[in-house]
C-alpha cells in the first residue's frame, strides 16, 4: 500500500528512521536510557544538518521519545523549522510534534505566528488543516489575539473541511482571548445553518460549550437550538443540544415546559443508550428547576426512574452505574420516586465493582426513612463485616453514620440503637474515621438528653476494654473514641453506675501509651468523675471510702504529670494539687464535695457552627474603632521605637524596672529552685518523687476488675444493635396492635386482626413514634442571626472571561486585530456589526413596529432578546387557562406587568359587580356585563386597524385593555393559542331550544400575517354534536364567516347539539387556516379542547322567595353538599362568583346566608343555600337530577377553591 | 475532553493527546497516577471513574486501554463511543489494528486522532470523511515524496 512505499523510501534514506528506532528500543530493554540518549545524540547531529527531511526525521524521533516521557524542549526551534517546511510531509510532522509539546511557557512559540498564518492561507486544503489541528493543541492569548481574524475568515471557507476546523478551533480562541467572542459570534451563529453536517455539528458544539459556562447569554438562540433539536438525527449533536438545554433551563423555566414533551418522546424513541442517558438526566435537571408547582410531571419522573432501574438492572457494568448516579439525582428532589427502589439498590451493594457499591451507598443515603432505617444499617453493618480493604470499610463507616445523623437525626427512632451502633463500629481495625465515630457519640450524648444514662453505660464499657481498642495507639484512628467515652463518662457522671470502676480504668498505667490529646481528656475528666463519687460517698457518710478515693487519684496521678505531652501535664500537675489539697481537707473532716462539684457545674450547650459569624454587629458598635485611644504620636518621639513590639517591649520594662531589686531576683531564684525540684524531667532535683510514682503504693487494695477475654473482639456485655432491631420490630408492632385495640374495640377479634394486617402495609413515616421521648436540643444561634448563605464564586474560573452579552451591537473598539500589510481578504468590523444587526432583526422584526412605540411609551428599554425568547416561550400552553388575557399583543411586556395587574383588575370589576348587584336583578347585571365586554371587543379591534392614527389614545387603551389580561371575571375562556392566533370561547345555553348551546368564540391574528380560510372542525361525541349546514357530513368543518387581518380579532359563534346535559363534556377539535404574508402563504392547524361544563347549560333566571320556597318543600328534589374551606374573599364576592361563572341568581341574602337558584336548558330546578363561616363556604344544592347537582357543586368547588 | 491516552497494559505509554496545553511535568505527573488508577481495576468494573475533579473513562482493547479524561458535565457513554469509533478508524486504517501497529506508526494514530477529533471536540462523526481526509492527505505526502527524496539524497 502507499503507507508501505511511504516507510519504504525513508528506510532507505537513512541510517535510523522511527522504525528502527522503535526496534532499537525495544530491543535494549536493558540499557534504555543509555540507548535512548545515544540517540538523542544522533538526533542533535541530524538537526545540524541543512537538510529539511533529515530534521523531519529526527523530529519525528523526537516526537517518538517525548511521548515515552523524555524532555524535548530543546528542540523547540528545530520543529518550528520543520513546521515551516514546504513539503506537507514535514509540514505534518512538524505541526504534530509542536502539538504535543509546545506550551504557553515554550518561548519561541510566538515565532510560529507568521508561519501559522501562511499555512492557514494556503491554497492546499491540507496544510491549513494541519495548521488548524496543531494550533488548537497550542493556542496562546498571543497567538489567539494575531490570528483570530484569520481564523474567523476561515469559518467561511468554501472547503467544509476547513470550514468545520475553524469553527471548533474558535472555542480555543475564545478561551485564550475572549474579546474575540462578541466579533466572531455572529458568524459562528450563522454557521449552525450550515448546510454541510459537520460543519453544523461542529458549531453546536462550540455553542453548547460556551453556553454551558455562561448560560445566560445564549438564552436568545433557545428556538434555534430547538429547532435543530427536532429536527436533527445525529445523536451526539443532540447531546450536546439536549445538555445546552440543561443548562439554559435553570434561567428560564418556560423553557423546561417546553422542552419535556420532546424530551419524553425522545426517551420513549430512541435506542442510544448515551442519548437515553443525556435526556434522563436532562429531564432531572429540568424538572428540578421546575421543582414543585407542575404536578403533571410525576410522569415523566415515574419515566425517568423506570427507565433507570432498567439501566441499572442491565448486565453492562457501565449502564448501572451511569443509572445509579442518574437515579441520586432524583433522589434530591423526589426520594418517593425513588424509594420504592429500594431492594435493586441494595442489591447494588453485593456488586463485583466497588464503584457501582459506592454509588448505590450514595443512593441510600437519601432513601431512609424511619421505617426502614434500622433495617437499611443492618444490611451495611453486614456489609462492613465482609468488607474486603479499608478503604470501601471505611466508606462504609462514614455514610453509616451520615445516614443516620442525616438531618438532625430526623430518622433514628431509638438512640439507644444508635449507640450501640456506634459502639460496634468501634470494632473496626484500621479505619481512619475514629473522630467521626467520637464527633457522633459526643453530638448524640450532649443533645438527647434521654439517651444520656445508656450512653454513659455504654461509654463506661468501651473505657474498660480500652486495651482492645487502643491496642495499637500510633496506627490506629479508632482510639478515638475513648476521647468521647472519656469526656460522656465524666460530663454525665451522674448517670454512671460504676463509677468506682470506671475511674479506674481511666486511671490504668495502659492510658498513658495513648495520644496526647486524649489523654489530656482523660485527665480532666476523671477529676468530674471524682467529684462526683466524692459527692455519692460524703452524702452516703462513707468518708472512708471519700478518702480512699482521694488517695487512689494521688497515687496514680503523678503517671500523667510526667507526660510528654504539655497539655496533659498540665492540667495534670494542676489537678493533683487539687486534690491534694483536698486530701488535707477531708484530714480535718471538712465537707469538700459541694465545692469540688461547683467546680464542673453548669451544662453545656451545643452551637451552630456558623453561630459565631451570625452574630449580627450591634448598632452603634463600631469594630474598627480604637477602645482605647491610640497611643500619641508625641509619646514615642523620645524614643521613635520603629515597631510595635519594640515599643511595648520598652513600655513594659520601664514599669518593671523599679520592681526588679535584690530581694526580687533572691525570691525569683528561690521559685526556680523550687520549680526545677517539681519537675520530674529535671535531673538535679531530688530523687524522691519520682521514686514514689514508680512504687505506686496501694494497688493491692484497689479493686481490680475482672475482664471477660474470651470474645476479644466483641464488647462483653455489650447490647448488639441486632437486638434492637428486633427490639424495635416488636414494639411497632405493639404499638400497631394498641392503636387497632383502640380503633377496633367494638369489632370482633377477626376482623380486627385483619384490619391490623392491611395497616401494616399503609403504615406511615407519622405512625412510628420514637421508643422514648427523644428531645434533640437543637444547636444554638444567637438572636437575630442573619439567615445569609452567600456562596461564593471561584474567582478564577477560567471561563469567567467569557461570560460576555452577545446581543449588544458591535462597537468599534471591537474589531479584531488585523494585520494591514497583507492581502487577505479581511472582514472588517462595521461588516460584522452589519451582520450582527441582520441576523438579530430577521427574528424580532415581527413585532418591532409595535414594540417601538409601546417602548418609547414606557421609557422602558427591554431587551430585545427578552421579548424575542418570551414570544417563543409564550406559545406553550398556559398554566391556568382561565385567567389568560383575551388579547396579548405584546406577550413580553404583559407577563411582567400580569401579577399586580391582575389583583388590581380584580378588584375594580368586583367592586362594580357589588354595585351593580345591589340595583339590579342578577341576570339584568350579567346581561349588562356581557354587553360591556364585547362592545370593549368592538372597539378594540376598531381601534387596531387605526393603529397608527391613534397611538396616543391607544396607549391609553393599553394599559387598561390591550396590554394587560381580562379579569378573571370574564367569562371568555382560553381555547388554544399559538404564534399565528388565539381563541377564546364561552358557552351559553338557549332558551329557546332545550338541546342547544352556542359558543362564542374570539379569534385573534397575533401574527404579522395575514390569516384566511379558516374552518373550524370539532369530533362530535354521542351526546354532543356540532351543528352544520345541511347536507355536509360530521367530518366536514364549518368556515369561520372572517378573514384576520394582523393584529384583528372577530367572534364567530357555533351552535352545538346535545343530548344529556348532566355531564360536562369535552371535544376535540380543530381549527385550520392560510397564513399570508411576504414570503408566500403556509397551511397551519391549531388544535384545541372544547369544554362544555355543567354551568354552561345553566340559564341566569330569576326566582321570588315564595316559588323558591314552594320547590324546596315539593320534596322531589334530590340533595347534596359540598364545604370548601379556605375561602379569603368576601361573602358579596363570593356570591356574585357564583352568580357569574355558574349563570345563578340570589334570592335571598340574610347575612352570610344566601339561596340561589337558576335552572338548566332541559328545565332542571337547582337551588342552592350558601353559608359562609370563619374561612370556609358550606353550599347545600337541590336538584331534580343527582348526577347534574353533584357535577355542578363539583365544578363550584373548583372555582371557589381558587379564591 | 481534556486529554486522551493509549496505554499497553504493562503501563507503557503509547499515545498521548492533551486538548488543553499542559506542561511536561505535569502531563508526566498525571499520565503515572492515571495509569496506576486505571491498571488497578478490574476487568469486571465498569468503565467509568471519578479522578481529581474529572471523570475518566477507558475501555481496554486486547492489550492497550484507551483512556479519556472528560468533564464533570460531559456524557460518559458518548465518550465511550468515541473511543470505539477510533478503535473503528483504526482498525479500518491498519487492516485489523494491533498494538505493535500503533507503536510503529504512532504518527498516523496521531493524524487519525487529529481528523477525528480536535480541541477535545468530536471533528467529524462521519467515519467515511475522517478515513477520505487521512488517506488523500497521505496520498499528497506520497506524491510529494519523491521530490523530497531528491533533495534528501543529495547531501
Amino acid at each position: 500500500m502507499a503507507l508501505k512505499m511511504v516507510k519504504g523510501s525513508i528506510d532507505r534514506m537513512f541510517d535510523k528512521n522511527l522504525q528502527d528506532l522503535v526496534r532499537g528500543i525495544r530491543n535494549h530493554k536493558e540499557d534504555e536510557a543509555k540507548y535512548i540518549s545515544q540517540c538523542i545524540d544522533e538526533i542533535k547531529q541530524e538537526l545540524k544538518q541543512d537538510n529539511i527531511a533529515v530534521k523531519a526525521n529526527a523530529v519525528c524521533k523526537l516526537t517518538y521519545l517525548q511521548m515515552l516521557g523524555y524532555d524535548i524542549s530543546w528542540a523547540a526551534f528545530n520543529i518550528i523549522e520543520v513546521m515551516s517546511a514546504s513539503k506537507f510531509t514535514f509540514k505534518r510532522i512538524g505541526y504534530l510534534a509542536a502539538s504535543q509539546c509546545f506550551h504557553e511557557g515554550t518561548d519561541v512559540i510566538m515565532l510560529t505566528t507568521n508561519q501559522i498564518r501562511k499555512d492557514l492561507s494556503s491554497p492546499n486544503q491540507y496544510d491549513t488543516g494541519v495548521a488548524l489541528t496543531g494550533l488548537s493543541c497550542f493556542v496562546t492569548p498571543d497567538l489567539a489575539r494575531d490570528l483570530a481574524n484569520d481564523i474567523m475568515t476561515l469559518m467561511s471557507h468554501t472547503k467544509p473541511y476547513i470550514r468545520k476546523k475553524a469553527v471548533l478551533i474558535m472555542y480555543k480562541v475564545f478561551l485564550k482571548y475572549p474579546e474575540s467572542l462578541r466579533p466572531a459570534f455572529p458568524r459562528l451563529k450563522e454557521k449552525l445553518e450550515d448546510p454541510d453536517p459537520g460543519v453544523q455539528s461542529a458549531a453546536v458544539n462550540v455553542i453548547c460549550e460556551l453556553a454551558r459556562r455562561n448560560p445566560k447569554n445564549y438564552l436568545s438562540l433557545a428556538p434555534l437550538f430547538f429547532k435543530l433539536m427536532t429536527s436533527s438525527t445525529n445523536n451526539w449533536v443532540l447531546i450536546k443540544i439536549i445538555k445546552l438545554f440543561g443548562a439554559l433551563t435553570p434561567l428560564e423555566p418556560r423553557l423546561g415546559k417546553k422542552l419535556i414533551e420532546p424530551l419524553t418522546n425522545l426517551i420513549h424513541s430512541t435506542s442510544a443508550m448515551s442519548l437515553l442517558y443525556e435526556c434522563v438526566n436532562t429531564v432531572i435537571a429540568v424538572l428540578i428547576s421546575l421543582s414543585s408547582g407542575m404536578p403533571n410531571h410525576s410522569a415523566s419522573i415515574q419515566l425517568c426512574v423506570q427507565k433507570l432501574r432498567i439501566l441499572i438492572e442491565d448486565s453492562d457494568q457501565n449502564l448501572k452505574y451511569l443509572g445509579l448516579l442518574a437515579m441520586s439525582k432524583i433522589l434530591k428532589t423526589h426520594p418517593k420516586s425513588v424509594q420504592s427502589h429500594k431492594d435493586l439498590i441494595l442489591q447494588c451493594l453485593d456488586d463485583k465493582d466497588e464503584s457501582i457499591r459506592l454509588r448505590a451507598l450514595d443512593l441510600l443515603y437519601g432513601m431512609v426513612s424511619k421505617k426502614n432505617l434500622m433495617e437499611i444499617v443492618k444490611k451495611l453493618m453486614i456489609h462492613v463485616d465482609k468488607a474486603e480493604g479499608t478503604t470501601y470499610r471505611d466508606e462504609l463507616l462514614t455514610k453509616i453514620i451520615d445516614i443516620c445523623s442525616q438531618s438532625n437525626y430526623q430518622y433514628i427512632t431509638n438512640f439507644e440503637w444508635y449507640i450501640s451502633i456506634l459502639v460496634e463500629l468501634t470494632r473496626l481495625e484500621g479505619t481512619r474515621h475514629g473522630h467521626l465515630i467520637a464527633a457522633q457519640m459526643l453530638d448524640v450524648a450532649i443533645r438527647v438528653k434521654a439517651i444520656r444514662k445508656f450512653a454513659v453505660s455504654q461509654m463506661a464499657m468501651l473505657l474498660d476494654n480500652a486495651h482492645l481498642i487502643a491496642s495499637n495507639t500510633q496506627r490506629n484512628g479508632i482510639c478515638e473514641v475513648l476521647y468521647a467515652a472519656a469526656w460522656i463518662c465524666g460530663e454525665f457522671s451522674e448517670h454512671l453506675e460504676e463509677a468506682n470502676q470506671t475511674l479506674e480504668a481511666m486511671l490504668r498505667p495502659k492510658v498513658t501509651t495513648l495520644p496526647g490529646h486524649i489523654q489530656a481528656v482523660y485527665v480532666q475528666n476523671m477529676v468530674k468523675l471524682y467529684a462526683s463519687i466524692l459527692q455519692q460517698k460524703e452524702q452516703a457518710g462513707e468518708k472512708e471510702a471519700a478518702q480512699e478515693i482521694t488517695q487512689l487519684m494521688i497515687d496514680r496521678l503523678p503517671q500523667f504529670v510526667q507526660s510528654a505531652d504539655l497539655e496533659v501535664q498540665e492540667r495534670a500537675s494542676c489537678i493533683l494539687q487539687l486534690i491534694k489539697y483536698i486530701q488535707k481537707l477531708q484530714v480535718k473532716e471538712v465537707p469538700v464535695a459541694e465545692e469540688v462539684i461547683a467546680l464542673f457545674a453548669g451544662e453545656l450547650n451545643p452551637v451552630a457552627p456558623k453561630a459565631q459569624k451570625k452574630v449580627p454587629v450591634p448598632e452603634g458598635l463600631d469594630l474598627d474603632a480604637w477602645i482605647n485611644e491610640p497611643p500619641s504620636d508625641s509619646e514615642s518621639e523620645e524614643e521613635k521605637p520603629k515597631t510595635i513590639f519594640h515599643d511595648e517591649e520598652q513600655r513594659h520594662s520601664r514599669h518593671r524596672q523599679p520592681e526588679i531589686d535584690e530581694e526580687e531576683l533572691a525570691r525569683r531564684r528561690e521559685a526556680r529552685k523550687q520549680e526545677q525540684a517539681n519537675n520530674p524531667f529535671y535531673i538535679k532535683s531530688s530523687p524522691s518523687p519520682q521514686k514514689r510514682y514508680q512504687d505506686t503504693p496501694g494497688v493491692e487494695h484497689i479493686p481490680v476488675v475482672q475482664i471477660d477475654l474470651s470474645v476479644p473482639l466483641k464488647v462483653p456485655g455489650m447490647p448488639m444493635s441486632d437486638q434492637y432491631v428486633k427490639l424495635e420490630e416488636e414494639r411497632r408492632h405493639k404499638q400497631k396492635l394498641e392503636k387497632d385495640k383502640k380503633k377496633k374495640k367494638q369489632k370482633k377479634e377477626k376482623r380486627g386482626k385483619h384490619h391490623r394486617h392491611n395497616s401494616l402495609h399503609t403504615e406511615s413515616e407519622e405512625d412510628i413514634a420514637p421508643a422514648h421521648h427523644v428531645d434533640i436540643i437543637t444547636e444554638e444561634m444567637p438572636e437575630n442571626a442573619l439567615p445569609s448563605d452567600e456562596d461564593d464564586k471561584d474567582p478564577n474560573d477560567p471561563y469567567k472571561a467569557l461570560d460576555i452579552d452577545l446581543d449588544k451591537p458591535l462597537a468599534d473598539s471591537e474589531k479584531l486585530p488585523v494585520q494591514r500589510h497583507r492581502n487577505v481578504e479581511t472582514l472588517k468590523s462595521p461588516d460584522s456589526e452589519a451582520l450582527l444587526v441582520e441576523k438579530k432583526s430577521k427574528k424580532p422584526k415581527k413585532k418591532e413596529k409595535k414594540h417601538k412605540e409601546k417602548e418609547r411609551e414606557k421609557g422602558k428599554k427591554k431587551e430585545k432578546k427578552g421579548e424575542d425568547l418570551d414570544f417563543w416561550l409564550s406559545t406553550a400552553p398556559p398554566p391556568a387557562p382561565t385567567t389568560q388575557p383575551q388579547s396579548e399583543p405584546e406577550v413580553g411586556a404583559a407577563l411582567v406587568a400580569e401579577p399586580q395587574e391582575i389583583k388590581k383588575e380584580e378588584r375594580e370589576e368586583q367592586d362594580e359587580e357589588e354595585d351593580d348587584e345591589g340595583k339590579k336583578s342578577s341576570k339584568h347585571k350579567k346581561k349588562k356585563h356581557k354587553k360591556e365586554e364585547k362592545s370593549k371587543d368592538k372597539k378594540k379591534s376598531k381601534k387596531k386597524t387605526h393603529h397608527s392614527e391613534e397611538e396616543t389614545t391607544e396607549s391609553v387603551q393599553n394599559g387598561t385593555l390591550d396590554d394587560e389580561p381580562l379579569p378573571p371575571m370574564s367569562s371568555y375562556r382560553l381555547l388554544a393559542e399559538n404564534p399565528y392566533i388565539k381563541m377564546t370561547y364561552d358557552i351559553q345555553g338557549n332558551l329557546q331550544n332545550d338541546s342547544q348551546v352556542t359558543v362564542s368564540v374570539i379569534f385573534e391574528n397575533k401574527s404579522t400575517s395575514f390569516l384566511k380560510s379558516m374552518e373550524l372542525n370539532v369530533l362530535d361525541s354521542l351526546n354532543t354534536r356540532m351543528l352544520r349546514p345541511e347536507g355536509s357530513s360530521v367530518h366536514d368543518g364549518i368556515p369561520v364567516p372572517f378573514q384576520l387581518p394582523p393584529g384583528i380579532s372577530n367572534e364567530a359563534q357555533f351552535v352545538f347539539t346535545l343530548q344529556s346535559i348532566v355531564m360536562a363534556q369535552k371535544l376535540k377539535g380543530t381549527l385550520s387556516f392560510i397564513v399570508k404574508n411576504d414570503e408566500g402563504s403556509t397551511h397551519e392547524k391549531l388544535d384545541f379542547k372544547l369544554h362544555f361544563s355543567c354551568a354552561s347549560y345553566l340559564i341566569t333566571t330569576p326566582c321570588y322567595s315564595d316559588a323558591f320556597a314552594k320547590l324546596l318543600e315539593s320534596g322531589d328534589l334530590h340533595m347534596s353538599s359540598i364545604k370548601v374551606d379556605g375561602i379569603s374573599i368576601s361573602f358579596q364576592h363570593l356570591l356574585a362568583k357564583i352568580c357569574f361563572h355558574h349563570h345563578f341568581s340570589v334570592v335571598e341574602r340574610v347575612d352570610s346566608c344566601a339561596s340561589m337558584y337558576s335552572r338548566s336548558i332541559q328545565g332542571h330546578h337547582v337551588c342552592l343555600l350558601v353559608k359562609k363561616g370563619e374561612n370556609s363556604v358550606s353550599i347545600d344544592g337541590k336538584c331534580n337530577d343527582s348526577t347534574l347537582l353533584s357535577n355542578l357543586l363539583d365544578e363550584m368547588k373548583e372555582t371557589l377553591s381558587k379564591c | 475532553m481534556r486529554f486522551m491516552l493509549l496505554f499497553s497494559r504493562q503501563g507503557k505509554l503509547r499515545l498521548q493527546k492533551w486538548f488543553l496545553a499542559t506542561a511536561d511535568r505535569d502531563k508526566k505527573k498525571l499520565v503515572r497516577e492515571l495509569m496506576q488508577v486505571v491498571l488497578a481495576r478490574k476487568p469486571k468494573m465498569c468503565s467509568f471513574l471519578e479522578w481529581r475533579d474529572l471523570k475518566v473513562v477507558y475501555k481496554r482493547y486486547a492489550s492497550l486501554y484507551f483512556c479519556c479524561a472528560i468533564e464533570g458535565q460531559d456524557n460518559e457513554l458518548i465518550t465511550l463511543e468515541l473511543i470505539h469509533r477510533y478503535v473503528e478508524l483504526l482498525d479500518k486504517y491498519f487492516g485489523s489494528v494491533c498494538e505493535l501497529d500503533i507503536i510503529f506508526n504512532f504518527e498516523k494514530a496521531y493524524f487519525i486522532l487529529d481528523e477525528f477529533v480536535m480541541g477535545g471536540e468530536i471533528q467529524d462523526t462521519s467515519k467515511k470523511s475522517v478515513l477520505k481526509a487521512i488517506e488523500q492527505a497521505d496520498l499528497l505526502q506520497e506524491v510529494r515524496h519523491p521530490c523530497g527524496a531528491s533533495l534528501g539524497s543529495t547531501p
